[in-house]
């Protein structure tokens, strides 16, 4: 039987409508909070106004008694029902040294400590949200307040006070990377560049805040959880642990999610109190994050502070890296080091680099907690990487694009295996790509001849204008594996049940692709249900750029094992194989059209009949689930380039063109592609020019409004070209790559050595993300050039 | 903090149907919209007129439904999302965002789909600068806006070819 | 509403204005336009009065939140809540606008340089709300200009600058106002800048010279935006609109 390569097929690779948007379009979509159930209680959670502070006590008297609350929890009403004080650990104990074990999770409810402000202490439930509010602000919790971490470079001098009264320092794990002779390399190099990089990120913010709903079905005796999430199963099994109940009672239900980018990919505190409560008081209880939350408690990505030296030959070629980073981790590590390991491993990137080192200190802040916001820590590897590139390029005189292009891996040498290792252990292989022919695509469709004429004219129109390249290479498909059940009903209707989450991504028209030319029917022939652990028992979920190469790479398999039995029983009940076509869901005889079969058909027979004859050899139920198992990872690369024009009097920076070329394998559905790398490269300019979660000295959040907290509209993201290379992988039978985060990559690098360019009259250098109007002007202030042709502006 | 909670009437027009509800008086609109009338489509993404995704139509001029209270609906013709279809059939603009993929997670959308259906009803020639304009009172993390102003452009031309 | 929404204010009472006829709309007379407190911003975007009599309010609300916000919010809302750079409160300094402030008993008449008292801050007295503005516009011809720094499209301004300028046939200033938002709790005029352009030639260098007297401002310094900044954004925009109110001046 030969196993259908889905490239053959009609819908994989074609621009496809989404199968998603009529009911979205409509506001037709069922969000968390549009989800109504009788009844349900409203939750609204207290939280720490102070960074640090021990917590003396927390008086619920007066909250507690307002007309329609119905109850004002803190840690101790938990006590014999959740099973332990803080979130269990979702990492292998034996990795984490034990010092960091004991200190690494966050609390459920803090009880005796904050330390962050936003940290949940108490929990309201009132029979309205408005309520809820009214008596959260009577709740009185009492505290001494102890001296906050905010500063992640200072936190480890032995002066700085502990963020926690469980920890002795603020060091919560120092680790090295690296490989080769980096001693060697500098000793011998013909140029050496130092730069000092500050790298800052910033929140997820999809438009939807988190959000959870539970209720214990007292019909059923199931804990039925609604929950705005990114990973349905691992919620499901969190909360079973943690009130000591089996997988089986717990149902978790993904409804339509407004956007996750992270900051849904995360147990969270109210992920087990919302549940907990549900229990204790048998009626419905649903709590939705507003903004302010979301600035307050959800996971963010911060400061990482870079010392970096390269050492290079006379040719430009790269002889090593090595330096320190310094990453600001806040609270709690519940991802373990996830962000700081891949910017760290992330360095070398597409370009061949024969020593590196860099070593790493994880440091606790008392802030909320990092771990992957979109990109995963990926875009400070690259930008760590490109700002250095610059540096070798200005030293030795090679222009920027031609020094990418002497140091990139060439095509004829991959699979290439850079030296490093990935957290799991595993060597890091890059399978496919062609970074070369990336480059130069990319520069011939921009077109650059003209460059150098263009920016001279607009310099005498007193204009300056700079171009950008970066080059970004991301691991996407971590596994250990995805899960899909394909099931044909007696109506001929498919469903897939898919342990992927969908967030917005559009998962389940890729899928739907992928199933309806396995099973050569029409797409609305089949119904697709994403993340509800009912359906399907085990699950990862959406992040890492991986679902639809490993969800899709498992309804693959499961569809042509479906494919596969319909012939089995077609063949015993209308004829021999060789003597059938198989069209549009209906397998028959070629010869006599009247003897057929249909799916659906099939699905009744496999059913079964009481006392008759079941089809020979064959399992019973037309259903097959296959976990698509993956240990590598696939690397997808981008080149980007960008022209932008800097107002050197205000600092404004206006980016004029922007294009983005993508190589991530067989395209499922370039439309969903495209819009992918859309919205990732507008998250990128966000983090190039504006995104920065401020913390005063106390550790008070600053930026807690969307007016203070710059996300970019439709006026700072301009139009942006994309172009696609396919380089298949072959750890899929689709040959795809993950797309989610790759257009990210590149981003900050790109505008940056943009901004940098256009000012290169006044010999600046940038050093930081974002590059904000007010560093801008602040570097151009310290050029003397710039001093005296500002004077001039004005004479 | 008020003592004691009182109650307002107020009569509206939601989508055509006329609407008369006693209320609490700081009940926005958007959470009366939601909860009350049960148009779960209007969506609320920050609560302080920034995101852009509560945006309805009142007296067919775009507002943020959560910086208004419900009381002051009182008398005027409010329009969401779920009136821009007709018999179970999508509108033009809805229509051309199916097309043109202008929507990914979609909870920024219909929101969306209000300021641009006011401005296709005043300027039926939008310039790509005029639609980013409008657009840029909206957050969207998810498209990059691009193929949002690709669907209304061409929602733009749809509509003026019917009407010849 | 944002500031209630965000639970940062609790007035006990609150009471909806938009029923009310009379407190909206726009007139005129021979030299005054008066605008009424709850006209809507998009009533003032859209007026071909204000377009011809105050181009300078004209350009100026285009910078004032987007659409949606434009349509409900008014011109009284805007000069009440004082923010210190409401685009609307430097459009109204620079034309030495006079307030209207009705109570019970009366109507009295306020300068818009007294109405602003402090970092959001009015005059404005219990029982009392304010019903009109008028502003005595300038000559038909006379050149203005607004221009505003902010990060994105509609946001709140960081600096703005609001210059109107009436020239002579000799190409001399005859009269002039300059006055700036986000360099102080209000906006403020500086005046040092309109004496030194007052009765004279505008060279670029001039120009420069009453650009450079915001070197004497002290703005705030916030955690987000330090004052230096503010300063070195004030002159260049000072700058700026000098030279263009000029070249739009008959």
């Amino acid at each position: 039987m030969k196993d259908i390569t889905s490239s053959n097929g009609k819908h994989v690779g074609e621009r496809r409508r989404r199968i998603e948007d009529n009911d979205l379009l409509r506001g037709k979509g069922k969000y968390l909070d549009d989800i109504q159930i009788t009844g349900t209680l409203q939750a609204v959670f207290v939280r720490s106004s102070y960074a640090h502070a021990k917590i003396l006590s927390i008086d619920v008297t007066s909250a507690q008694n307002m007309p329609g609350v119905i109850g004002v929890y803190t840690a101790k009403d938990f006590l014999g029902i959740i099973k332990q004080d803080r979130l269990p650990l979702s990492f292998p104990k034996n990795r984490i040294p034990e010092k960091t074990l004991s200190t690494m999770m966050p609390f459920v409810l803090a009880s005796t400590e904050v330390t962050f402000v936003g940290e949940a202490i108490a929990v309201v439930v009132a029979n309205s949200r408005y309520t809820a509010e009214d008596a959260a602000e009577n709740v009185i919790v009492n505290y001494e307040p102890l001296d906050p971490v905010v500063n992640a470079q200072t936190a480890l001098d032995v002066s700085a006070p502990s963020s926690s009264i469980h920890a002795a320092d603020n060091l919560i794990v120092r680790f090295t990377v690296g490989y080769g002779n980096c001693d060697s390399a500098f000793n011998n190099a013909a140029h050496i560049c130092k730069g000092t990089l500050f790298q800052r990120r910033g929140l997820s913010h999809p438009i939807e805040g988190r959000g959870i709903l539970a209720n214990m079905d007292s019909s059923t005796g199931t804990l039925v959880v609604f929950a705005s999430t990114q990973t349905a199963h691992e919620l499901r099994n969190t909360i079973a642990e943690m009130l000591a109940i089996d997988n089986d009672q717990v149902r978790v239900i993904t409804p339509d999610v407004g956007g996750g980018f992270g900051g849904k990919f995360m147990v969270y505190s109210e992920d087990i109190v919302i549940p907990a409560l549900a229990k204790i008081l048998g009626q419905p209880i649903k709590w939705t994050e507003d903004r302010r939350e979301h600035f307050l408690s959800s996971i963010q990505e911060r400061d990482q502070f870079w010392k970096l030296e390269i050492a290079a030959d006379n040719e430009g070629l790269l002889l090593g890296i090595r330096g320190s980073m310094i990453h600001d981790q806040g609270a709690f590590t519940p991802h373990y080091i996830t962000v700081p390991y891949n910017s760290a491993s992330g360095v070398p990137g597409p370009y061949l680099l024969p020593a590196y080192h860099l070593d790493v200190d994880v440091v606790r802040t008392n802030k909320p907690p990092v771990i992957p916001v979109r990109g995963a820590g990926f875009q400070q590897a690259t930008f760590a990487m490109e700002r250095m590139l610059d540096l070798v390029s200005k030293k030795t005189g090679i222009g920027r694009a031609e020094i990418r292009r002497r140091n990139l891996i060439q095509k004829i040498a991959l699979p290439y295996y850079n030296g490093m290792a990935s957290r799991s252990g595993a060597k890091v292989k890059y399978d496919t790509g062609d970074y070369i022919l990336a480059q130069d695509l990319a520069i011939k469709k921009f077109g650059i001849q003209d460059w150098i004429n263009d920016k001279a004219k607009a310099f005498r129109e007193g204009k300056f204008i700079g171009i950008g390249f970066s080059h970004g290479l991301k691991s996407t498909g971590r596994g250990p594996f995805e899960s899909a059940t394909v099931r044909v009903h007696q109506t001929g209707i498919v469903s897939i049940y898919t342990g992927a989450n969908a967030i917005g991504q559009g998962i389940a028209t890729a899928l739907c692709q992928i199933c309806a030319d396995v099973l050569e029917i029409d797409m609305d022939r089949i119904k697709v249900v994403c993340g509800d652990t009912s359906y399907i028992s085990v699950g990862l979920g959406a992040y890492g750029s991986r679902q639809t190469m490993l969800a899709g790479a498992a309804v693959h398999g499961a569809a042509n094992k479906i494919r596969n039995k319909a012939f089995e029983v077609a063949r015993q009940v209308i004829g021999s194989e060789e003597e059938l076509v198989y069209e549009n869901g209906v397998i028959r005889k070629k010869l006599e059209d009247d003897q057929r079969i249909t799916l659906g058909e099939i699905s009744k027979l496999l059913a079964g009949l009481a006392g008759y004859a079941f089809p020979k050899g064959l399992e019973p139920g037309f259903e097959e689930t296959f976990h698509f198992m993956c240990d590598s990872m696939s690397y997808a690369n981008g080149f980007h380039i960008c022209t932008v024009e800097v107002d050197v009097f205000t600092g404004h920076v206006k980016i004029n063109r922007y294009l983005g070329l993508h190589d991530c394998g067989k395209l499922i559905n370039p439309l969903i592609v495209e819009g992918q790398i859309h919205g990732a490269v507008a998250h990128g300019i966000g983090n190039a020019l504006f995104e920065e979660m401020l913390y005063d000295d106390n550790g008070q959040p600053l930026t807690v409004t969307c007016a203070d907290y710059i996300l970019p509209t439709s006026t700072e993201v301009p139009h942006i070209e994309t172009m696609f290379l396919e380089s298949p992988t072959d750890l899929n039978p689709m040959g795809a790559k993950g797309v989610g985060e790759t257009g990210l990559i590149p981003v900050t690098s790109t505008i940056i050595s943009a901004v940098e360019d256009a000012l290169d009259y006044f010999d600046i250098q940038i050093s930081e993300s974002p590059i904000t109007p007010i560093r801008i002007l602040e570097l151009l202030n310290s050029s003397s050039k710039y001093r005296e042709y500002r004077l001039n502006r004005y004479k | 903090m008020p003592e004691t909670l009182k109650t307002i009437i107020v009569n509206t027009s939601i989508n055509g149907r006329a609407y008369k509800a006693t209320i609490e008086p700081r009940l926005t609109l958007a959470d009366f919209l939601r909860h009350e009338v049960n148009l779960k489509g209007t969506h609320l993404g920050c609560e302080h007129g920034v995101c852009g995704a509560c945006t309805v139509l009142l007296d067919g001029l775009s507002a943020r439904s959560c910086l208004i209270l419900a009381v002051q609906a009182e008398g005027i013709e409010i329009n969401t999302v779920e009136s821009l279809e007709s018999n179970g059939e999508l509108g033009i603009l809805q229509e051309s965002f199916w097309e043109e993929h202008g929507l990914q997670c979609g909870f920024c959308t219909p929101g969306i789909l209000m300021s641009l259906t006011e401005l296709l009803r005043n300027n039926q020639n939008p310039a790509e600068v005029e639609i980013r304009s409008v657009l840029s009172g909206h957050l969207c993390r998810c498209t990059g806006y691009q193929n949002i102003v690709t669907a209304t452009l061409a929602a733009a031309e749809k509509l003026k070819r019917n009407k010849t | 509403m944002p500031m209630l929404n965000l639970r940062l204010t609790f007035p006990s009472n609150l009471i909806d204005l938009n029923s009310i006829e009379e407190l909206s709309g726009i007139s005129t007379s021979d030299d005054q336009v008066t605008i009424n407190a709850m006209t809507r911003q998009r009533e003032i975007e859209f007026s071909k009065i204000i377009r011809q009599r105050i181009p300078l309010m004209a350009d100026g609300i285009l910078n004032v939140g987007h659409r949606q916000t434009r349509n409900r919010g008014t011109i009284g809302g805007s000069l009440c809540h004082q923010d210190s750079v409401a685009e609307l409160s430097l459009i109204a300094l620079a034309h030495d606008a006079v307030l209207g402030i009705a109570s019970l008993r009366g109507i009295r008449e306020i300068g818009i340089a007294e109405f602003c008292t402090g970092f959001m801050s009015t005059s404005l007295e219990d029982g009392e709300i304010l019903v009109f503005v008028k502003i005595k516009h300038w000559p038909q011809g006379h050149g203005w200009s607004f221009i505003e720094f902010a990060r994105r499209d509609g946001d709140f301004a960081i600096v703005s600058a609001a210059v109107l300028v009436t020239t002579k046939g000799d190409g001399t200033i005859s009269r002039v106002s300059v006055a700036l938002g986000g360099v102080g709790p209000y906006p403020l005029r500086v005046g040092k800048a309109e004496d030194l352009l007052l009765g004279r030639y505008p060279t670029n260098t001039l120009i420069g010279q009453a650009a450079a007297c915001c070197a004497e401002l002290q703005p705030f310094d916030d955690p987000n935006i330090p004052a230096w900044y503010r300063k070195q954004l004030a002159h260049e925009l000072t700058f700026k609109a000098i030279k263009e109110a000029i070249e739009r001046s008959a």
